[in-house]
């Protein structure tokens, strides 16, 4: 079957099996996409379906007909500032987890202007991190919320 | 401290922002486009013997391109372990065998255009087992009339204790002294006994590796591994190809800690290659990460402690059981660490004695893991030196501020033991664990927290602590290289063979580097690690990166300023004594050149030739990195649910070659260890089936399981670390088993002598209690 979306701007297409999920169909053209689990459990492949953050790994392809998907390519503006000050914090490891906390940050700076700690929290909870100790990652996202201080 | 100019400040790490903008670096990434895509049919049984495969069924299907079997691929003993040569692991695997030995263990492997085409063909292969009664319990393993390896052809590769017909993979003992003797003089001895479960690494980015043939007809491995030159090796060698027709090269390693040592699917990939001509490519499912690749070893321990009235501990005893699983990877030298990088913490004793078996079982293999044996040893002392306190009515910090490592003492278990191998006598040159104890209890209040308040209804609050050492390296065996190269333009191409797995090794050597030569980090270019780009490392294992890699680059990049002095002399005419050089600028005698010049003219126009050196680094010593850590618990005296409020690590790594990256390193040990102290665990059914093989099934901690952790270091420089510094990969995560174990005591009472300690292990330990 054939898909319309709008992927990082730019409108594609694509000829699906029905039961497709969107990391498979884009795994290969998309680069910075990565699998951690079969299972929707680890948040490696999110990406921002009209903004707000999904699973690609267990999102139907035939579902994002018409609308807009966003992955890290989409926002490497953003990117760059969240990883300046993943560096600021010593919160860069092994960076597999890396683009889908830039999407989820850009995603939590959208959704709220002044989130409390707990929010904070809450938002990233469903990201996986086997590396930091998720302190240097938690600072990181305050200092990008509070302007790059 | 001493005053740094790139060391020692936090630098972001060199690919931060090339990571996070999603540039393609992982291995997968890498794969080329329409590889074929390798699967594996598992055993669904725990140990069974393969009577008879048909592929037929499955060759024929359109798509398949090849089938793999124990009876077409080499016969060839070898070790997964990925470690030096010779292995002090047993060569007890084969690529594949008639005998499968765990559920999970590799039957076969298909390779064919697509993934669902290679799933549907995996159907196809029809197996019939002989199925044979399987060991799941490791203490029943010894003298088991099972015999896990009964084949033939397999051996050690130096005595290591090996008896397969008895289910032992390894064994060791040692003692110092007559510790039965030093006992009968103590005033008081405690034994205790504990259980260690497996724990799953759990690293992000799932085992990857594929396969192609360049150019000049060599086969060129990419593979998400620790250590590119050990695999080299092996695969050459277990493949019958010379080490000369082989290439494996090391992108972004997606998380390690251990699991990413050994070998994965990259023997099947290579074969799938050498025989079709075309690319392979293979990456685990999250439920193979989980269930065919390798946990931490379970053990029994046994810790046996005694003292004398004057506070002094006398003696202590450890005996312990290992399970190393289906096969042997690991199993002598994890075993080893429970006593030699564990026990010489107490070095003012009398008498010590180590000792134990490594048994085979039909579980999962176990392998290498962040910790290595120190994490379970550490456990078990740690604990049992808080119940020998109780018992003395002693102080637990004082026992261990009056019995502990000091600088420029030693500990007679450093010659005895090593890596498989006799160890290295050493004098601890830094030890600042007498601060790390004293800066931790200030850090959590201890004094006004030990050891327990009543917070609430059924709400209580306690602390608890544990000191810990690692080590740095293996020395006389981890060897590591460096190249650096001047470029035109006056910046430096370095060349290593140590493995960035997201530690941040690649960071820190360009530090390391950078800091001699005066320069600043973008002038420092690094690659790693590529078997035929990069000159040799062992690889990233044993906390070697820092001391190991970084004393390697340290030593090239003063040749490299040697070189260079030389250089600029020749240019200037001037004697080389007379040269300074600021990392710019070259003077002497009132001229001066630019480094920027320097490099064209040898380029471009003078005594034109390529600057560049390669130097290495093998240790003598390996120093200890040491830390004290300390918890603040909340635990509900109703359902023993607990929260840790704070976690503080005060840690002696030398020199923090980078103070973010080092943190990090703590702080994620740190939250690995509490995983492992509090709820990971790897489950099986009765018939020895993973049941814990997803993220739903085995829980990693989330940024809502410590409210805060608290990390620091301690001042300190080692004389042999490159700019005084020490590893820091592993002794994070050595503390938390014995400080939640001491802070649930003080919190309730109870001591509860298995891990993960759960709800449930602490309401048994308070029944066990309450029955007595």
């Amino acid at each position: 079957m054939l898909v319309k979306f709008k992927l990082n701007g730019l409108d594609v297409k694509y000829d699906i099996e029905p039961g497709e999920f969107l990391l498979d169909t884009l795994k290969e053209d998309v680069k910075s996409l990565k699998k951690g689990c079969d299972g929707s459990a680890c948040g490696v492949c999110t990406v921002l379906l009209d903004g707000k953050p999904v699973l690609s790994c267990s999102l139907l392809t035939a579902k994002c007909d018409g609308h807009e998907i966003t992955t890290v390519e989409g926002i490497q503006d953003v990117a760059e500032k969240v990883a300046e000050c993943f560096g600021k914090e010593g919160a860069d490891q092994c960076g597999y987890c890396n683009s889908a906390f830039a999407l989820i940050i850009y995603a939590l700076s959208k959704e709220y202007k002044n989130p409390t700690d707990e929010e904070i929290k809450r938002f990233l909870v469903g990201n996986l991190c086997r590396c930091t100790g998720y302190q240097s990652q938690f600072l990181a996202v305050k200092r990008y919320l509070g302007g790059l201080k | 401290m001493k005053q740094f100019k790139v060391v020692n400040n936090l630098t972001p790490s060199k690919h931060g922002k090339g990571l996070m903008m999603g540039r393609p670096y992982y291995t997968d990434d890498l794969a080329e486009h329409h590889s074929l895509v390798v699967k594996i049919l598992r055993s669904p049984h725990a140990f069974a013997r393969i009577k008879n495969i048909d592929t037929s069924e499955a060759e024929k299907l359109p798509g398949v391109e090849c089938v793999l079997t124990h009876k077409n691929v080499p016969h060839v003993s070898f070790s997964r372990a990925g470690q030096g040569y010779p292995e002090p692991s047993p060569h007890d695997k084969f690529v594949l065998d008639e005998y499968v030995r765990y559920v999970g263990d590799e039957v076969a492997a298909v390779a064919a255009v697509s993934e669902d085409i290679a799933n549907q063909a995996l159907k196809l292969i029809k197996v019939e087992y002989e199925v044979l009664e399987p060991i799941l319990n490791f203490e029943n393993a010894v003298d088991n009339k099972v015999v896990i390896h009964p084949e033939d052809g397999i051996h050690e590769m130096f005595p290591i204790g090996f008896e397969p017909k008895r289910n032992i993979a390894a064994s060791y003992h040692m003692n110092v002294g007559d510790v039965d003797e030093v006992f009968k003089k103590c005033d008081y001895v405690v034994e205790e006994t504990f259980l260690t479960q497996a724990q799953a690494h759990a690293m992000l980015e799932p085992h990857a590796s594929n396969a192609r043939l360049d150019a000049h007809n060599r086969l060129v491995i990419y593979s998400s591994t620790q250590t590119p030159f050990h695999m080299r090796r092996i695969l050459a060698k277990t493949l019958g190809l010379p080490v000369e027709k082989v290439r494996v090269i090391k992108p972004r390693v997606g998380g390690g800690f251990g699991g990413k040592q050994a070998f994965h699917g990259e023997m099947f990939c290579a074969l799938v290659t050498l025989r079709t001509h075309k690319p392979s490519r293979c990456v685990y499912t999250r439920e193979e990460v989980f269930g065919c690749s390798y946990t931490r070893h379970p053990m029994k321990i046994t810790m046996k402690i005694g003292a004398t009235k004057d506070g002094k501990i006398r003696a202590i005893d450890c005996h312990s059981l290992s399970d190393t699983g289906a096969y042997g990877e690991h199993a002598l030298t994890v075993f080893m660490i429970v006593g030699s990088k564990v026990l010489p913490l107490y070095n003012k004793v009398d008498a010590v004695r180590f000792g134990g078996d490594v048994v085979y079982t039909n579980h999962v293999s176990a392998g290498a893991y962040r910790g290595y044996g120190a994490i379970q040893g550490n456990y078990a002392l740690e604990a049992t030196i808080d119940v020998l306190a109780e018992k003395m009515g002693v102080d637990p910090i004082k026992l261990r501020e009056d019995n502990s490592m000091r600088e420029k003492e030693t500990s007679p278990i450093f010659e005895i033991m090593g890596e498989g191998t006799k160890g290295t006598a050493m004098i601890m040159e830094s030890c600042k664990l007498p601060y790390c104890i004293k800066r931790g209890r200030e850090l959590i209040g201890w004094d006004e927290k030990y050891p327990r308040k009543e917070v609430g209804p059924h709400k209580v609050r306690a602390v608890g602590m544990a000191i810990a050492m690692q080590g740095s390296g293996i020395p006389f065996l981890d060897m590591a290289s460096c190249t650096i190269k001047l470029n035109d333009g006056g910046s430096y191409m370095v060349t290593v063979g140590a493995t960035d797995i997201g530690q941040g090794s690649d960071t820190i050597i360009s530090q390391i580097v950078a800091e001699e030569l005066q320069t600043t980090m973008d002038k420092i270019i690094i690659y790693s690690s590529d078997t035929d780009l990069t000159p040799y490392d062992c690889g990233a294992y044993a906390s070697s990166t820092t001391y190991v890699s970084g004393n390697a680059a340290y030593n090239a990049a003063c040749k490299m300023r040697e070189v260079l002095l030389e250089e600029a002399a020749k240019l200037m005419e001037v004697k080389v004594d007379d040269v300074e050089f600021d990392g710019k600028i070259f003077k002497a005698k009132g001229k001066s050149l630019s480094l920027d010049d320097l490099s064209t003219m040898r380029l471009y126009n003078n005594d034109t030739h390529q600057i560049a050196v390669t130097d290495s680094f093998h240790g003598h010593v390996s120093p200890p990195p040491f830390m004290a850590g300390y918890a603040e618990i909340e635990i509900d005296t109703e359902t023993y649910e607990y929260k840790v409020l704070n976690y503080v690590s005060v840690v002696d790594c030398g020199t923090t070659i980078n103070p973010g990256l080092a943190k990090g390193q703590v702080e994620g040990g740190i939250l690995q260890g509490l995983g492992m102290a509090g709820y990971e665990e790897v489950k099986y059914t009765p018939k020895g089936k993973m049941l814990s093989n997803t993220f739903d099934t085995y829980h990693i901690p989330t940024c809502l399981t410590v409210e805060k952790l608290t990390t620091e270091f301690a001042d300190s420089y080692e004389v042999s670390g490159p700019f005084g510094a020490k590893s820091v990969g592993e002794i994070g995560i050595d503390t938390p088993p014995a400080v939640l174990c001491n802070a649930i005591y003080n919190a309730l009472g109870v001591r509860v002598h298995s891990l993960p300690i759960t709800p449930e292990h602490i309401f048994e330990a308070v029944k066990a209690k309450e029955g007595k």
